[in-house]
């Protein structure tokens, strides 16, 4: 879009000004704006009922919105849908999951691909292949149904499914949500080892402490406003951070 | 009663039954993936018999004209809609697909006889005008509304039905046909005749619904049909979007349905307005299997098959009353089971 591409920049993949959301009157978002660039993880922190999910709901196109959109360097128009920005590379991993649970491991993480599929490419098993390097444990359990499987294995059978799509922008919403800290920290982990690929990662948490680390920039939402934001290191350090969101000890 | 009249009936029976299993599977499929209580099926059922019929006697089938305004009607509509989400390029493909693919079939059956035609091409071309209409009617009538509750969308399934009787009674007229047997051949068994059009019915269903299970359990369409019954949002975010679902399930049973058709047209003369009976029956079928359990629906309808058959015989005036009367007990034992179908 802009005339001097700085190299040493990566390019922005979302850039978000001023959106705001409402469930009927109920204004959940006001004037949000937020960029997130190549190979970035930039995470939105913040108390329950702040309009995390709203969010990223509303930029995958789940909920409509009012402000600018601009994704991969397209500005969002009326014909803006789920569907077609799954086609270009938005994956949502919701806070419910939404797996299919009748369906076997396997099988979820087909339906992952499907959108690639319908769009010609014929890569599923080898990307299968690499989602399951990335979750050893999916592996393990890829003929059991997605309904029976622990709340961890859930996660991660999720951001798997995600990692299908081959995205380009990953939105996760809330991924350590009721797992244990160790559970927390692997999911951390891998969604650090995301950042080699290449792929964009917009991270929504309540668990500041483990968001911030793992970010590289951050965002602090409160009741539908932006707060707070900065590089994620400074936000760690910031008194009202910790004082709000890392509690004692709190040390980035 | 005798034997030989027992399984004579019990032969009717299972006939009719593959017919209704295969309507009561599509029925299933359609409420899963769309929550829509397809009453139309039947429609379908009628246009199948009605078209094959038309082509037969050289006439020239009114579903030509059906799939023309159709096409016509979602030709503008999408047109519309791409103009304004300003993707003008798309609006060519529109036209080609909704009004020159109809213009040239049209074309095709008035340039060939179709009368003279091998019997394979003939139900070919039949089907061809009738399981288009599957997916227009689902553009047309129900993705506007796709998002309403069950009870609404079981309305709009009133309307379509009775609108397509209506066009049914316009196009065919209220005089019933009836299509020459496929086969001529029949087979003795012990003292009992059977019709080879009966195998062909029982074949046919068979290998449809082996088609049916392998469409679903293997393919990466049919289990993203099974997606979105499971999961609709989950479904959406993977890019399966409930138009998609939606046109894909009723084409699937717009196809079972006129496949149905032509198959017991030979059987039983079929009239403009005989499908929704036919469907009805496919309906109870599927109730039994509380329209979610695909095995449990197509036996309770080869049951309902079965039960018409006999009770026809015991108390000919009475056999429809008898096979609907089915339903009470099977949702009173489906209300003690509790499992109910989620409607979201
Ligand atoms: N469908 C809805 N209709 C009306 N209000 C809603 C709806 N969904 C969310 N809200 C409201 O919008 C606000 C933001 O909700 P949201 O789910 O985005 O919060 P959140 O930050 O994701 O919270 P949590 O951390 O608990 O998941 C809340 O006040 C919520 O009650
Ligand atoms: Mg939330």
């Amino acid at each position: 879009m802009n005339a001097a591409i700085d190299p040493a920049e990566p390019e922005i993949v979302l850039d978000a000004a001023g959106l705001s959301v409402a469930y009927g009157k109920v204004t959940a978002l006001r004037d949000v704006s937020l960029k997130v660039r190549k190979g970035e993880i930039v995470t939105v922190i913040g108390p329950n009922g702040a309009g995390k999910t709203t969010l990223l709901s509303a930029l995958i196109g789940l909920l409509p919105v009012r402000g600018e959109l601009v994704y991969l360097g397209e500005r969002q128009g009326p014909g803006r849908s789920v569907e077609k920005l799954v086609r270009q590379g938005m994956t949502l991993v919701p806070e419910k999951r939404e797996l299919f649970a009748e369906m076997s491991v396997e099988d979820n993480l087909l339906m992952g691909a499907f959108d690639r599929y319908r769009a010609g490419h014929r890569d599923e098993l080898e990307t299968m292949d690499q989602v399951f390097d990335i979750f050893p444990r999916l592996r393990e359990r890829r003929q059991q149904m997605a309904g029976t499987l622990s709340g961890g294995e859930r996660q991660m059978l999720a951001m798997g499914r995600a990692l299908m799509a081959k995205p380009k922008l990953l939105l996760l919403d809330e991924p350590s949500l009721g797992l244990a800290p160790l559970i927390i920290k692997e999911i951390f982990r891998t969604v650090a080892r995301l950042r080699k690929t290449g792929v964009a990662i917009l991270l929504v948490e309540q668990n500041a402490r483990a968001a911030l680390q793992v970010a590289d920039y951050g965002y602090v939402l409160e009741t539908g406003d932006l707060s707070l934001a900065g590089p994620s290191r400074d936000l760690a350090n910031d008194p009202r951070v910790i004082e709000s969101y890392l509690g004692l000890g709190g040390r980035g | 009663m005798e034997l030989q009249i027992a399984l004579l009936l019990g032969q009717d029976g299972i006939t009719n039954g593959a017919i209704y299993a295969l309507l009561a599977l599509a029925l299933v499929l359609v409420f899963a993936v769309t929550r829509v209580i397809f009453i139309p099926q039947g429609e379908f059922v009628a246009f199948g018999a009605l078209t094959l019929a038309s082509l037969q006697a050289g006439k020239l089938p009114g579903t030509v004209w059906l799939l023309l305004c159709l096409g016509a009607a979602i030709a503008v509509l999408e047109s519309l809609r791409a103009a304004r989400e300003r993707c003008f390029r798309q609006i060519p493909l529109i036209l080609l697909i909704n009004c020159a693919a109809p213009l040239l079939l049209a074309g095709v059956l008035v340039a060939f006889s179709p009368a003279t035609l091998p019997l394979p091409v003939q139900v070919l071309l039949a089907l061809m005008l009738v399981v288009p209409l599957g997916p227009m009617i689902y553009r047309l009538a129900y993705q506007p509304v796709a998002d309403l509750t069950v009870l609404a969308l079981l309305i709009v399934s009133v309307a379509v039905h009775v609108t397509l009787v209506g066009i049914g009674l316009l196009f065919f007229g209220a005089e019933g046909s009836r299509t020459p047997a496929f086969t001529d051949a029949s087979f003795e068994i012990g003292d009992t005749v059977l019709q080879g059009q009966t195998i062909l019915v029982l074949v046919a269903s068979a290998l449809l619904i082996v088609a049916l299970y392998l469409f679903f359990e293997r393919t990466i369409y049919g289990k993203a049909l099974r997606a979105t019954a499971m999961n609709r949002t989950g479904a959406r975010l993977m890019g399966i979007s409930g138009t998609l679902a939606g046109q894909l399930s009723f084409t699937l049973a717009a196809a079972i349905g006129a496949l149905s058709g032509i198959l017991i047209s030979p059987l039983t003369t079929i009239y403009y307005d005989s499908g929704f009976l036919i469907g009805l029956k496919g309906f109870v079928g599927a109730i039994i299997g509380g329209l979610a359990s695909y095995p449990v629906a197509a036996a309770g309808a080869v049951l309902v098959g079965l039960l018409e058959s006999y009770s026809s015989f015991w108390a000919s005036a009475f056999k429809e009353v008898i096979v609907f009367t089915l339903i009470i007990p099977v949702l009173l034992w489906r209300s003690l089971k509790t499992r109910h179908v989620e409607a979201e």
